[in-house]
């Protein structure tokens, strides 16, 4: 099923939403809900899963064809050889061995021998996940002049400043 | 909008003090990590919603990290044109975040989200060809507390916002000459005897045989003004953080070490030669009613070599940094209060200059 907003990529998140006469229902790809701030289970900091999963995947179909897309930004092979440039991380997923080979023939590896990084902790997202869930309503409440709560919406954020 | 680049703390060039060392032959070293977040698309092929995500994500990480208090936050594109070309001229942002970054001329505007946070040494520019762009810069030669400023912050907007990391490739990057560790260690030397010399010529195919890359005052697809180069790493893959800066520190002493001998050999086959040309460079800039820019670098490099070698005294490195800074057009212009034409700041850069050296010369 197409995500209701771009129509290009496949729904991995159903919307409920409720305004006054009833409720609504919108199914949103990965990337579209990204943009309206909800982290699906695919764009949280563990991809690992994901990445092995494509890479899996990968190894049984190696052949990646110029016309092949990206799934969640929907970049081809033919695009980046026009621009020059990827289109997103989950790109070089699936385009991975095309992109191994070029790392190798312009930068002589392919091999990351910098510092290893593990993202933020789950108490972290979850901390900067309410700060910025925080900050909308803040804006909100000042947009529509609801000064009292954007008072305590403040006092709030301040605290987990 | 307008903005008060007194805002900045240092007004932002505090890499231009002249306090490091061989501060003389080396202006700055400075680091650039690039990071993408996860979850949106590069800011190149993101929407307009993508990219003011990520800036709202960037802004709320800034909040809760302790290094960047003296920090302030700058929406690139709400700025006039005027003060995004002064921002580029202060070296804080790039000309493809500062949307001036057109071949044909015509003005092009910032991408929405595009924003840079500075700090004392430091400036993120947010929503460039990367997520995010963490540069540190330091006087003269020290790559080492510059990358250990960038470190710091990388690692702490890391623990803060998700970035895009693989466990074979490292940082992943629009461009994937950047994958890796994203790090691109840049020293901005002046090489004005290597140019006299004709030596440079062999220097920079030397540079690019070990795997070193070369550009201008302004970075990448700049011209060379002046005398200086910017000399830089050329692969970000296959090496550590440490091992390419060490690398390229050694190259660059290698680099100081050829201009001194050519500086030497200068003075001792061409002595008065060379002392009337740096002498008539140093008087055009005290006398001249209408400079160019170009020449204004020009004659600014011959007077820092002068300094150098010890010929003019009284005019400190640090005036001839500023000068190469508050020279430029959008510089002047903002001195002015109002947008100058060529013609009109050729003739302020000229007045501004004689005044300085007025004041300084000896």
């Amino acid at each position: 099923m197409l995500c209701d907003v771009c129509k290009e990529n496949d729904v991995v998140i159903t919307l409920t939403e409720i305004d006054g006469d009833g409720v609504r229902q919108v199914r949103l790809c990965e990337r579209c809900a990204a943009e309206r701030g909800m982290q699906t289970a695919v764009a949280t900091p563990k991809p690992q899963i994901g990445t092995f999963l494509q890479s899996v995947h990968q190894q049984v179909t190696p052949a990646v064809g110029d016309a092949a897309r990206c799934p969640f930004c929907s970049s081809t092979l033919r695009d980046f050889r026009q621009t020059g440039r990827v289109g997103c991380a989950q790109c070089y997923a699936a385009f991975e061995s095309s992109l191994r080979e070029l790392l190798r023939r312009v930068q002589g590896s392919s091999r990351h021998m910098g510092r290893a990084y593990t993202g933020p902790t789950d108490a972290e997202m979850l901390v900067a996940g309410t700060v910025s869930q925080l900050r909308e309503r803040l804006e909100r409440a000042i947009a529509t002049e609801q000064f009292e709560l954007a008072a305590t919406l403040r006092d709030q954020l301040r605290g987990m400043e | 909008m307008t903005f008060d680049l007194s805002q900045l703390p240092d007004g932002g060039v505090g890499w231009l003090d002249a306090s490091g060392e061989s501060a003389d032959i080396v202006l700055s070293s400075r680091v650039r990590l690039a990071r993408n977040i996860e979850g949106y698309a590069f800011a190149g092929r993101a929407r307009d919603g993508e990219r003011l995500r990520v800036l709202t994500q960037v802004r709320d990480a800034f909040s809760r990290i302790s290094t960047t208090t003296d920090g302030v936050l700058v929406r690139v594109d709400q700025l006039s044109s005027l003060d995004r070309v002064l921002l580029h001229e202060r070296h804080v942002v790039s000309k493809e975040l500062a949307g001036l970054d057109t071949q044909s001329g015509g003005a092009r505007e910032p991408k929405s989200g595009a924003a840079v946070h500075v700090g004392r040494s430091y400036a993120v520019m947010v929503n460039e060809e990367d997520h995010l762009r963490i540069q540190t810069m330091r006087s003269g030669l020290d790559l080492g507390r510059s990358f250990e400023e960038a470190r710091q912050l990388d690692e702490e907007l890391g623990a803060k916002v998700p970035f895009a990391f693989h466990r074979e490739f490292g940082f992943l990057t629009a461009c994937p000459t950047n994958v890796g560790t994203g790090l691109r260690a840049s020293v901005l030397i002046h090489l004005p005897a290597l140019v006299l010399t004709k030596e440079i010529g062999r220097v920079l195919a030397g540079l690019q045989q070990v795997g070193l890359t070369y550009r201008g005052l302004y970075g990448e697809g700049s011209e060379v003004i002046g005398n200086f180069f910017q000399i830089s790493n050329q692969t970000t893959l296959g090496r550590s953080e440490q091992e390419l800066l060490e690398y390229l520190e050694s190259v660059v002493r290698h680099v100081i070490e050829k201009e001194i001998e050519a500086r030497r050999v200068l003075v001792r086959d061409a002595g008065y030669i060379i002392e009337d040309k740096l002498w008539r460079a140093y008087g055009t800039l005290r006398y001249a009613r209408s400079l160019t820019f170009d020449e204004a670098m020009n004659f600014l490099s011959g007077v820092r070599l002068a300094v150098g070698l010890k010929l003019i005294s009284g005019l400190s490195v640090y005036t001839l940094n500023k000068l190469l800074i508050f020279s430029q057009s959008a510089h002047l212009s903002s001195i002015e209060g109002r947008m100058l034409t060529e013609d009109e700041a050729n003739v302020v850069r000229a007045a501004f200059v004689r005044d300085t050296l007025d004041r300084t010369g000896e």
